[in-house]
């Protein structure tokens, strides 16, 4: 039996990798995967503790989160592509229109 | 050390590993196909949690529509031939890696008493653990109780859908 705070352990690694990447990368596709790191971590731990506690509510929860983020995925991806048309750059250091 | 947790260590150090690569990589192609990596990792983990049925959902929506959806858009855009542009706040790098080593520092004042004392899950026979994360019990618990955000994350598919649609559509071309 593996405790359940190696799971929480390894998700807090996983997570804090995932902001890391969502500050240090400059390519919005990267920063995007890195969120999805993030989510994948929560994922994690919502898995972990349904096993722990012997409920499916955790599980489902994470049915949800797995839901969101496809939606959430398509939209952001739309929003690249369209962004990339008039900037042809998709780095997000380029998106300085809106600076006074 | 039981073989459960010499497996998971193993994992634990695939998992880290991708995510590692997956930030460091210059072609994002290779970042992508890190993540998947990643992605499978964490199936074999939600199997070893007694979660089948989300770790095949993990494996067919995430690793198999999402990041082929990111392959795709890399791809059209040609992102892994752009060449990784130059920060533009050069102190921003030290202080996300002093950070990272901060945050998991007290993640770890909090998780190394947790992990010294071992609290592990409770063991159930391998026939309960079967049913318990099946796609069975799973449909019972989500169109009994949480029918309410089941129907919610269809319409939100929907909208998202339209938001796709519309967002990458071609305004010259009226009518």
């Amino acid at each position: 039996m593996v405790p359940t705070s190696y799971y929480v352990a390894l998700s807090a690694i996983l997570f804090t990798l995932g902001v890391m990447g969502v500050l240090i990368r400059r390519n919005a596709i990267i920063i995007f995967m890195s969120v999805e790191l993030m989510l994948n971590a929560a994922n994690l731990v919502f898995v972990a503790f349904a096993r722990q506690f012997m409920l499916l509510d955790g599980q489902v929860f994470v049915f949800f989160v797995m839901t969101v983020a496809a939606a959430e995925v398509a939209v952001g991806l739309a929003l690249i592509v369209t962004i990339f048309r008039t900037k042809k750059s998709i780095s997000v250091d380029d998106l300085n229109s809106l600076k006074g | 050390m039981t073989p459960e947790l010499i497996l998971f260590f193993a994992l634990a150090v695939v998992a880290i590993g991708s995510a590692v690569m997956m930030l460091l990589s210059r072609n994002a192609v290779h970042s992508a196909l890190y993540l998947v990596a990643n992605f499978a990792v964490v199936a074999v983990f939600f199997l070893m949690l007694g979660a089948p049925f989300i770790a095949m959902a993990q494996v067919t929506v995430y690793a198999g529509a999402i990041m082929v959806l990111f392959l795709f858009v890399i791809m059209l855009l040609g992102a892994d031939m752009l060449r990784q542009p130059s920060q533009a706040l050069p102190w921003q790098v030290p202080i996300a890696v002093f950070l990272f080593v901060a945050f998991l520092g007290i993640a770890g004042i909090v998780l190394v008493p947790q992990v010294l004392s071992g609290v592990t899950p409770p063991a159930v026979e391998a026939d309960t653990l079967r049913k318990f994360g099946g796609p069975l019990s799973i449909g019972k618990v989500l169109f009994n109780q949480y029918l309410l955000p089941f129907e919610l994350t269809s319409f939100l598919l929907l909208v998202g859908m339209i938001g796709a649609v519309v967002l990458t559509r071609d305004d010259k071309k009226k009518g």
